[in-house]
């Protein structure tokens, strides 16, 4: 049983890994290119937020205040103290990482509604420093962000490289760059959740009290889920701030952090692999509903209650809990 | 020799409402005490006051000398003290066999690093917590469900579980609450047997339980509570025969 478990957990690893090989034989341009690199950013947010809110059972509406300031971090390190990107990276994670505990602390005690608002307030006082800063940041008009670069190799959409004897495109190589960190991101996440801090973890959401009998400090616990949410979140807005070459604070606004939970609970809260199925689809909707650019924050409202009252689970864990009913039933009748 | 569990003129207020008041009595190791009372006598009261999860209004609790009064339920865990419910508390978004192995948790002590990478030192420490929990789930009677979600077990068998739970943190003394509620006369005599086996084990078993045949038989000492205060204290046999008891509570 366990050596079937675990195979399980790698088997969707593998899956993604071949998905992600395959797609850019959909690709034509280098717009669909950066399209898909986004897409796998945002997605590896979302899966470190789903630690957080899918796993721990603890909501954030803030979360883009982090990635947000991870953003600004690399931007103004690179951008305007030429620091090296992963340097910037790092130190910015760290940063961001310390905020949020120290943040998540007090307001971690709170529950329900009340942590919602706290977490919502977080991400709202981030973007209007991130707003107000002009010196630093730019303001609202934003600031550029010099291209992702490690030892004076720099990784720019609009470059040409060779990999492994291929010429390929900046475009191309930023996206296999992206499919990698979302690979290494969805490997840590399942790592987690299969392991004693895992289950801590969703002891906390499962049963409070429980997880204390038994010795699971929650405290404790809830923040740390709190700050590794937050370093995913720091780290992916680095490389977001890399990819774009230009941030405003966007990034850090509340329509940003609701876009990130909705991308959770569609996809399947829960569901490592759900959220990035969310990330994608709420990503391309802009795209198709172009046409009706206006509506966004209403359309991501309505999606988010009808998947709450249709399907609770999320996309992906109904979409698999459909298929392999129908297998059964199949399998059933030949029987 | 000082005892494993003492309570002291332990009292909790809800408002006026005293639902423990003045409760004094002492649990020696490797005994099945068992408290006995009307409902709302404040028996679950007194198992939230011991176990941490209430804070008394006056006197206190004792684990092996040491004062709890400045301690989270988790710290008591950690200090051998261990419990069910009485509304059962299950991870209902983990398997069956999850939940035990959360039991595990004190005794399971990886870095953050050692999980993120996974490495061959958590493998193997994970592989033997699922096997002993394998092994509890069976000890408990609900072996057929290690496969199992939680949200697919029957009544009974969550109620073995959440046992086994607490059996996997390795306690010194285990705090069942109403363990044979809801449960028929089958599950009831297996329980039994489940309950001395683990009082064999030298594990201090706490006990609250409505069934009086249950209680009567298993027990080494019983206190018996009425409105929040203590009515009497002692063997099966001196409770059996105490008149204010069987005025009050056995209705005789």
């Amino acid at each position: 049983m366990l050596n079937r478990f675990m195979q399980s957990r790698l088997r969707g690893l593998v899956v993604l890994a071949l998905i992600l090989v395959i797609i850019p034989a959909f690709l034509s341009n280098s717009f669909q290119y950066g399209m898909v690199t986004q897409i796998a950013i945002l997605a590896a947010t979302v899966v470190g937020l789903n630690l957080l809110v899918g796993f721990a059972g603890q909501i954030s509406l803030g979360h883009a205040g982090f990635f947000g300031l991870g953003a600004y971090f690399t931007g103004i390190a690179t951008g305007t103290y030429g620091w090296p990107s992963v340097p910037a990276l790092l130190v910015g994670a760290i940063m961001v990482g310390i905020i949020a505990w120290v943040v998540g602390r007090p307001i971690l005690r709170l529950k329900g509604h009340y942590l919602s608002m706290a977490t919502l307030a977080v991400g709202f006082i981030i973007a209007i420093i991130l707003n107000n800063e002009r010196a630093l940041t730019g303001g609202p008009d934003g600031m550029p962000v010099p291209a992702f670069e490690v030892f004076g190799w720099e990784l720019s959409s609009f470059g040409r490289y060779s990999l492994l004897g291929l010429e390929i495109e900046g475009f191309e190589a930023w996206y296999i760059f992206a499919s990698v960190i979302l690979l290494v991101a969805v490997w840590f996440a399942l790592n987690l959740i299969e392991s004693p801090i895992g289950r801590a973890l969703r002891s906390v959401h499962g049963s409070e009290v429980a997880a204390s009998v038994v010795g699971v400090n929650t405290a404790k616990y809830k923040s740390l889920v709190f700050v590794i949410s937050a370093i995913y979140a720091s780290l992916m807005g680095s490389l977001y701030a890399h990819f774009l070459g230009f941030i405003t604070p966007a990034v850090a606004s509340f329509e940003f952090s609701i876009l990130f939970i909705t991308m959770v609970v569609l996809g399947g809260m829960g569901s490592t692999f759900g959220v990035i199925l969310g990330a994608a689809v709420l990503t391309l909707l802009p795209q198709v509903l172009a046409d009706f650019q206006e509506l966004e924050t209403v359309m991501f409202g309505l999606i988010l209650m009808l998947t709450m009252i249709f399907m609770p689970k999320g996309l992906l864990p109904t979409l698999t809990a459909i298929v392999s009913k129908r297998m059964r039933k199949k399998a059933g009748g030949e029987a | 020799m000082t005892a494993l569990v003492e309570v002291k003129g332990l009292d909790k207020a809800f408002g006026g409402v005293h639902a423990v008041e003045g409760v004094s009595f002492a649990v020696e190791a490797g005994q099945v005490y068992s408290v006995i009372g009307p409902n709302g006598a404040g028996k679950t009261t007194l198992f939230n006051l011991i176990t941490g999860l209430y804070i008394p209004t006056k006197g206190e609790v004792r684990l092996n000398g040491e004062s709890t009064a400045k301690l989270e339920p988790n710290q008591l865990a950690e200090r051998g003290m261990c419990r069910t419910f009485q509304q059962m508390q299950i991870c209902m978004n983990m398997t069956a066999i999850e939940n035990v192995m959360l039991g595990r948790h004190l005794q399971l002590k990886s870095s953050l690093f050692t999980t993120l990478f996974r490495l061959p030192a958590l493998r193997r420490d994970e592989k033997t917590a699922y096997k002993r929990a394998a092994d509890l789930m069976e000890y408990v009677g609900c072996g057929e469900y290690v496969g199992a979600e939680a949200s697919a077990m029957s009544y009974g068998a969550l109620k073995r579980l959440e046992i086994a739970r607490a059996l996997a943190a390795e306690p010194k003394v285990i705090l069942l609450d109403e363990p044979a509620a809801g449960l028929n006369a089958t599950e009831t005599a297996a329980l039994e047997d489940l309950i001395r086996k683990i009082a064999d084990q030298g594990i201090t078993v706490m006990l609250v339980e409505h069934d009086m045949k249950l209680v009567m038989g298993i027990s080494d000492r019983l206190l018996v509570l009425n409105y929040g205060r203590v009515l009497a204290e002692g063997t099966p046999e001196e409770i059996r025969q105490n008149p204010d008891v069987i005025a009050a509570y056995l209705g005789g």
